[in-house]
């Protein structure tokens, strides 16, 4: 292996902590400075995310796990600093690499002291990145609890208050009632991992030797019953698990753009993450016991969100709720513990992230110009903001499952996998994904085309830099959705293994 | 039994430093007199760092006793030194600015300061419940006396007529209980407690005893119900006493309880457990729930201590098997030692910025706070990674020391214990981030003027965090010497 190989993953960690070390030192009035940090440290990532992704064995017989790197870190307890990726992880760092890129884009301002922001930006992009790739069970959770917590902060001090006609929303809510509730999904992982530390009793952290020890039966079937529904629940708040979603639109539409773009875009996929990496891996048979839950919750949420979507009239609920509903159908796919379905779920996974980033770049786009967010105002922009309206016409096809882009392959798996366990269930989601056809066809007519009030005579198109950021989202989804093979072929390992550990159960 | 007073010379060194810094105030000429306050308190920093130095350096005595068990110095008594010097010297480092406004001796200030370090270190050392008690007399009658030396502040008056009444009370029952042990065991040595402490657990005096011992340390450590008299006295406190008070007594009182508990009870701790287990409960519940109605800053680090001592008793609860057996959990111990140096970064860096910022405004409630990172950034950063850290998020030494903790619980058999810690936590972040809310999301009343602190303040600032931070990401070091102190307790059964 050379040595980027090995220490690649390493790298996309400590990268952001230098970053962060890095804005700590340097002067608030080199503002220049900063932002070509906070651009350049995106554009790193994104090159060593891709250089990850391209060196990961794809061959048929290689190993699940790879490029492994373990740095002792505390005997005493077996917690060794234990980084390595399967096929999803490796998935997982592309797509945060793409949307780090992005949101490091977007998040550029000329009138403003960036320093904090991207300091803040990079500690949270420094957790999503140590939560896929660790291996030890010790370090997942660090790092999960590390990417919650900036968000506190960047939300309360740079997002924005919303009234409404019946309600209002202020900024400082959206963040502690987000921060509360993942924190409170975080105790409940907190116990499940001490637990199954001290129930498999074998000193040690490390999430293979556990699992291996695991699959020689070293959890009862009855532990891992009571011990799964933390785990489900824990992560499922951050994957917004109806009915435990209610912080992710509050959220989405309190943070501002760039916020939006990895919370919604990798954020709430550590949820879905962890409950694969944790739960299925490690409780298998208790993920057996409660799938059936976890699948009537998952269409709870498929069909709810996209209810839920169809009434909302400012841009970024609609988008927030669109969320919800497509973890749904994330959570479906691991639900359904096919190996279609769970191919399904990684990609859907991928595709939403990418999908949801490039909707509140748009999203925010139209706002920074008509400073509202208002679908019942908002109309026509087609004609003037020609950029705007293509990139959120793709995220809408995307999200609608149109053949040709990500998400048709991501859903039709999803949606396979279904049929193939729970049919009627299956049907709901489908269901589900018509709803969504209707919503956001209706909003993409109502906002976007027919007649265009004097409001919006001048509006200006998207600037050069968001064109550049919102071209990096769709190259991937137009990619996955043409050529999904390099994607089908890096997840078909890791599934099996999946798989396969759930059958050994 | 030969007596080789040369083991003591770190504790006679401090003795002669705590008694020519008092001097000071009396024999410094008097055009030195504006200078008194520095020269006070460099000769105590100066000073407690000589004799920190000098006890890591000078290894030869590490493994004797004195007087046959009563006194030990041992790896665990020098950990603990290098902490309680180590907080000693960074309170008085916070306090120069509030000693210089508003105190006339200087001398006497920093004197009961290094008396009362001295006090926390023979606690640490002591091996007999007499001299136990005895070191913790003398860390208390200096802790009396500081939280009273603002001469003339009717709130400082309060808090130290209330502080002694329960501590003179609270002595009572430890002295009480001493003596209903020595009546029944015949001894007050730890290692010889042990045996007769198991064979005579159902007596009722042994019963009795042992609880008043305990309830007695409980005072000291703000166990609840035992924790009444905290918030008024950490409120009318100097605030630099109140730092002082909740890191060093504290960590003081854990010091000999921990060494207690793993050695006069290495074969009935099973018969005590679960009492200590609930009073760890109630502690963290009410410390936790009470905070969040709190709009004084030292009064809610006051409940946020209470929590914080509750996390501590679960690692000491958990030193034993809850299914039975004695003391066996290493582990345990050494997550102990380790939250406490956690603790002693986090909550020194917390009370720093207190300090500065009540120096600065003359103000402590929690709605003073508005603004702050506006008007210091740095002040703000490092409050507010002490709230995070003091809450149990990465990257600082809250979350690894707590998590080593509930591990170590949960490998003793207290699982349920784990899940009112973490829900324990949960609450207690909410009242953190309304703090974190007021500094950096709420807009400064009156004025936004940056407030400029000392360089003093600010270095210190600084290695107080900068200690937080490698607590939080690098805990090996500080887990070996835990290990290596932990190790001459016991002797731990393996499991």
């Amino acid at each position: 292996m050379s040595y980027f190989e090995t220490h690649v993953l390493e790298s996309l960690i400590y990268l952001p902590m230098l970053v962060v070390v890095a804005l700590v030192l340097i002067p608030g009035r080199y503002q220049t400075v900063v932002r070509w940090t906070g651009v350049g440290a995106g554009l790193l990532l994104l090159v060593g995310s891709i250089y990850a992704f391209w060196v990961f064995d794809y061959g048929a017989d290689a190993e699940t796990f790879q490029l492994i790197r373990v740095y002792p870190w505390v005997e005493q307890l077996g917690i060794d600093f234990r980084l390595g990726v399967d096929g999803i992880g490796v998935l997982m760092v592309l797509l945060t690499g793409i949307v780090s890129f992005a949101s490091a884009i977007i998040a550029l301002r000329r009138d403003d002291d960036q320093k904090p922001y991207y300091l803040l930006l990079y500690l949270l992009i420094a957790g999503v990145y140590g939560t896929f790739v660790s291996i030890d069970l010790f370090f997942l959770f660090f790092f999960y609890e590390l990417a919650v917590v900036p968000m506190f902060l960047l939300i309360g001090i740079w997002g924005s208050s919303s009234t409404y006609a019946t309600f209002a929303r202020t900024k400082e809510y959206g963040a502690m009632k987000l921060v509360i509730m993942l924190v409170g999904g975080s105790v409940l992982v907190w116990v499940a991992i001490i637990a199954i530390y001290v129930q498999v009793g074998l000193g040690t952290f490390d999430i293979l030797t556990l699992q291996e020890a695991i699959s020689g039966g070293a959890l009862s079937p009855t532990f891992q019953r009571i011990v799964f529904p933390l785990v489900m629940v824990g992560f499922g708040v951050l994957a917004g698990l109806w009915p435990f979603h209610t912080w992710s639109p509050d959220g989405h539409v309190a943070a501002p753009t760039s916020v939006s773009m990895l919370h919604a875009g990798v954020l709430m996929k550590l949820g879905a993450f962890g409950i694969i990496r944790v739960g299925m891996t490690l409780l298998p048979g208790g993920m057996g016991d409660w799938a059936l839950v976890l699948f009537i919750l998952a269409t709870a949420n498929v069909i709810y969100g996209a209810i839920a979507a169809m009434a909302q009239t400012d841009l970024k609920y609609v988008i927030g709720y669109s969320s919800v509903s497509h973890m749904g159908y994330v959570l479906m796919g691991i639900a359904t513990m096919d190996p279609l379905g769970l191919t399904g779920a990684a990609l859907q996974m991928f595709s939403h992230g990418v999908m949801t980033a490039l909707f509140f770049a748009a999203v925010g786009g139209i706002y920074d110009r008509t400073h509202t967010r208002d679908t019942m105002v908002l109309n026509g922009l087609a004609s003037r903001m020609r950029w705007g309206t293509a990139f959120f016409i793709i995220a809408g096809l995307t999200s609608l499952g149109l053949p040709g882009l990500s998400g048709f392959i991501a859903e039709l798996m999803v949606f396979i996998g279904a049929f193939r366990t729970e049919p009627w269930l299956g049907v709901l989601g489908v269901i589900g994904a018509a709803i969504t056809a209707v919503y956001m066809l209706r909003l993409i007519a109502r906002v976007f085309f027919g007649p265009r009030s004097r409001d919006w005579d001048r509006l200006p198109d998207l600037s050069r830099t968001e064109w550049i950021a919102a071209s990096a989202l769709v190259i991937p989804i137009m990619f996955v959705g043409i050529y999904p093979q390099p994607f089908l072929r890096v997840l078909s390992p890791a599934v099996d293994a999946l798989v396969a550990g759930l059958g050994g159960a | 039994m030969s007596v080789d007073f040369t083991l003591l010379i770190p504790e006679f060194l401090l003795a002669g430093l705590a008694i020519g810094v008092l001097a000071v105030d009396m024999v410094l000429p008097a055009r030195l007199n504006h200078r008194r306050n520095a020269i006070a308190a460099s000769m105590a920093a100066v000073g407690m760092l000589a004799v920190l130095g000098y006890s890591l350096v000078d290894l030869r005595n590490i493994g004797e006793t004195l007087y046959g068990q009563i006194y030990f110095v041992d790896r665990y008594a020098l950990l603990f030194k290098a902490l309680f010097l180590g907080t000693g010297v960074a309170v008085v480092l916070m306090s120069v600015e509030y000693v210089g406004k508003k105190l006339q001796n200087p001398g006497e200030y920093y004197a009961l300061l290094v008396f009362s370090v001295l006090g926390s270190i023979m606690m640490a050392s002591a091996g007999e419940l007499l001299t136990a008690y005895i070191a913790l007399e003398l860390l208390s009658f200096s802790l009396y006396a500081l939280v009273g030396l603002p001469r003339g502040d009717p709130r400082s008056a309060e808090a130290v007529t209330k502080y002694i009444l329960i501590g003179a009370v609270s002595s009572a029952i430890l002295l009480y209980g001493i003596s209903l042990l020595y009546g029944t065991l015949g001894t007050t040595f730890f290692r010889f407690m042990d045996s007769p402490l198991a064979m005579f657990a159902s007596q009722p005096t042994v019963i009795i005893g042992f609880a008043m011992v305990a309830a007695g340390l409980a005072f000291k450590l703000a166990v609840v119900p035992f924790h009444m008299w905290t918030p008024d006295a950490y409120e009318g406190a100097p605030t630099p006493v109140t730092a002082h008070l909740s890191v060093l007594s504290k960590a003081a009182a854990f010091a000999l309880a921990l060494r207690f508990f793993t050695e006069a009870t290495q074969q009935s701790f099973h018969s005590w457990q679960m009492g200590i287990a609930v009073l760890a409960a109630l502690t963290m519940t009410v410390g936790a729930l009470v905070a969040l109605t709190q709009t004084n800053i030292k009064r809610l680090l006051a409940y946020s201590s209470i929590t914080q001592a509750g996390f501590v008793i679960v690692g000491l609860v958990a030193i034993g098997d809850a299914i039975g057996g004695g003391v066996q959990n290493q582990a345990a111990a050494n997550a102990v030692i380790l939250h406490l140096v956690g603790y002693a970064f986090t909550t020194l860096a917390a009370f720093m910025v207190v300090v500065t910022v009540e120096a600065h405004s003359g103000r402590e409630l929690i709605a003073d706070y508005a603004g702050l990172a506006r008007r210091s950034p740095l002040a703000a950063m490092v409050m507010a990674s002490a709230l995070l850290s003091l809450a149990g998020l990465p990257i600082f030494a809250g979350f690894v020391t707590k998590f080593f903790l509930f591990t170590a619980a949960a490998e003793a058999g207290l699982l349920w214990l784990v899940v009112v810690a973490a829900l324990a936590s949960l609450v207690s972040l909410y009242y953190y981030l309304r703090i974190v809310r007021q500094m950096y999301l709420v807009k400064p009343e009156g004025g936004s003027a940056a407030i400029v602190f000392p360089r003093l303040s600010t270095v210190t600032m600084l290695g107080l965090f900068g200690g937080m931070v490698f607590v939080g990401i690098y805990p090996g070091p500080i887990l070996d010497a835990a290990e290596a102190a932990t190790h001459v307790l016991g002797p731990f059964v393996s499991r």
